[in-house]
């Protein structure tokens, strides 16, 4: 099973709403992936400063701020739970080393200008509460609830999976020559943390694009490249895209008005949100990549 | 009678619709906000009439027996699956495999149907009003697929004798599916279909799909496999 969700603000009406709706979006999809959830959520870019959503794991707040601060000084930390958003101007090349040999009983879920991203085991109506996602405002933003079949219910086996700056993926299906892909990757010096399939796709994306292909034609190049049942939504800074797999057992449906696009696994995701009734409501075709 | 999905579950209004009193008059019912649920009027087994004002969810009108359910929006994966007998209309769109292993009965679609419309469909009547996506027809073995727009592709694969008419343009046959003359006896049929359905459609403009029933025996070519 797995839920997915995304929503894509056309106008600025509902920006200070957009975490409310994609709160509701997953307390909707509990139901197909009770084991753990994840979102991130994208707000203005911000020119100066990069964003790094951090979980702490078992490290404390205080000890974490203690031992950044011995390497970086101008910081500002944003506590959720047991997530923190760090802000700097420190580049990734840097804060992520940093993160790697100094601080490693943290991990890294995301980074970017844009992006903020979080994501815990449990059940979504918690995770969602814990950490405040309805207080968030943003231009759009992707969330996951997973029901765990390839690998572990632990947070590095939860989506979205972040492989590169302001960059995310979740999936609704399994990949089955993700062990294949991942070699030919690390070959090409793509990083991954975890044995999950969805982290191969998103480094396949990541791995395209940093060689120039664009999200379109990425997703496309999958359609031949990656095996087995998906159900993609892939963020970026300026939106989502969209792709079912060919065979497209995996569902989605899409529901435009002129305010929003909102795209779920199910309908009863998006039954809250604001004239939702009188949405151009369609199922995205098979093999079709949609892009907003 | 109405029911107002916000205030009773969904449990109870299908309780109450299974277990209808036979012995009462009333037998019109409407449901307001659905939200997308699943399994919404599943299991019906008699001779009432049911209008939802919205969207559903999965299965909706599942396993129907006599019952003529409306649904004014669109409906999730499985509409009337396994239906025996009755009438479902969609004013909107249908999710995947609508229709699916019907036995008998009428599934009208106004708008379009996605992917496996009439997935081994067993004897149902499906009408579309719009176009049916990818593999519409799957394994179907009995009852009619009837469609006024496109169909997308691989239509039909693997059919057995369930018989598909598409006014439209066909993107492509599936393994086995066959264009057949539309002759007298088929005009006919769908004459008669159109006619209990209230639909007014000229049946002359639909050619019509079936079986070349090659994969129903095995090949003696391929003897030497073995």
């Amino acid at each position: 099973m797995c839920g997915i969700v995304g929503i894509y603000l056309k106008t600025k009406k509902y920006e200070k709403h957009l975490g409310k709706f994609l709160s509701g979006m997953l307390d909707g999809m509990a139901t197909r992936g009770p084991d753990s959830a994840g979102f991130a959520v994208y707000t203005k870019e911000n020119k100066k400063n990069f964003k790094y959503s951090i979980c702490l794991n078992e490290l404390k707040e205080n000890d974490f701020k203690k031992k950044i601060s011995k390497f970086i000084k101008k910081i500002k930390l944003t506590y959720y739970a047991d997530h923190v958003i760090l802000e700097t101007k420190e580049k990734p090349a840097k804060i992520l080393d940093l993160l790697k040999i100094e601080i490693p009983e943290v991990s890294l879920v995301g980074y970017g200008k844009s992006i903020n991203i979080f994501k815990q085991t449990g059940n979504p109506k918690d995770v969602v509460k814990k950490f405040k996602l309805s207080s968030f405002s943003g231009t759009h933003g992707i969330g996951h609830t997973r029901m765990a079949t390839e690998s572990a219910i632990t947070t590095q086996g939860s989506h979205p999976y972040s492989t590169s700056e302001d960059e995310c993926l979740v999936h609704n299906g399994s990949l089955s020559n993700h062990n294949n892909v991942r070699r030919s990757l690390i070959k090409d010096g793509q990083n991954f943390n975890s044995e999950n399939d969805t982290e191969v796709a998103a480094g396949y994306i990541s791995n395209q694009i940093s060689k120039g292909e664009d999200l379109e034609k990425t997703l496309k190049n999958s359609l031949n490249d990656l095996d087995g049942f998906y159900t993609f939504i892939a963020g970026t800074k300026d939106g989502f895209a969209l792709l079912r797999d060919e065979i497209a057992c995996k569902p989605a449906v899409v529901a435009e008005t002129k305010d929003y696009v909102a795209v779920a696994s199910e309908f009863q995701a998006m039954a809250h949100l604001p004239n939702v009734n009188s949405a151009k409501i369609y199922e995205p075709k098979p093999g079709v990549v949609y892009h907003w | 009678m109405n029911f107002d999905l916000n205030k009773k579950t969904l449990r109870e209004v299908n309780q109450h619709l299974q277990n209808f009193d036979r012995k009462k008059n009333t037998r019109k019912f409407e449901i307001s906000n659905p939200q997308g649920q699943h399994a919404i009027c599943a299991g019906l087994k008699d001779d009432i009439d049911i209008t939802i004002k919205g969207h559903t969810g999965y299965y909706c009108a599942g396993m129907n027996q006599k019952a003529t359910v409306t649904v004014h929006g669109n409906v999730g994966t499985g509409v009337a699956e396994n239906m025996m007998s009755g009438k479902i209309i969609v004013k909107g769109n249908a999710s995947q495999s609508a229709g699916a292993t019907g036995h008998g009965g009428a599934l009208i679609i106004e708008g379009d149907a996605s992917s496996r419309c009439g997935i081994s469909m067993k004897g149902i009547d499906i009408v579309v009003k719009g176009s049916v996506g990818h593999m519409s027809a799957f394994m179907a073995q009995k009852g009619n697929l009837v469609v006024m727009g496109d169909a997308d592709a691989d239509l039909g694969d693997s059919i057995y004798e369930a018989k598909i008419f598409v006014k439209g343009k066909v993107k492509s046959l599936g393994a086995d599916c066959v264009e057949k003359k539309m002759d007298k006896k088929n005009i006919d049929e769908l004459t008669k279909l159109f006619k209990k359905l209230n639909i007014s459609e000229d049946p002359k403009k639909f050619k019509r799909y079936g079986s070349s029933r090659n994969l129903y025996n095995f090949k003696i070519d391929n003897v030497g496999a073995y």
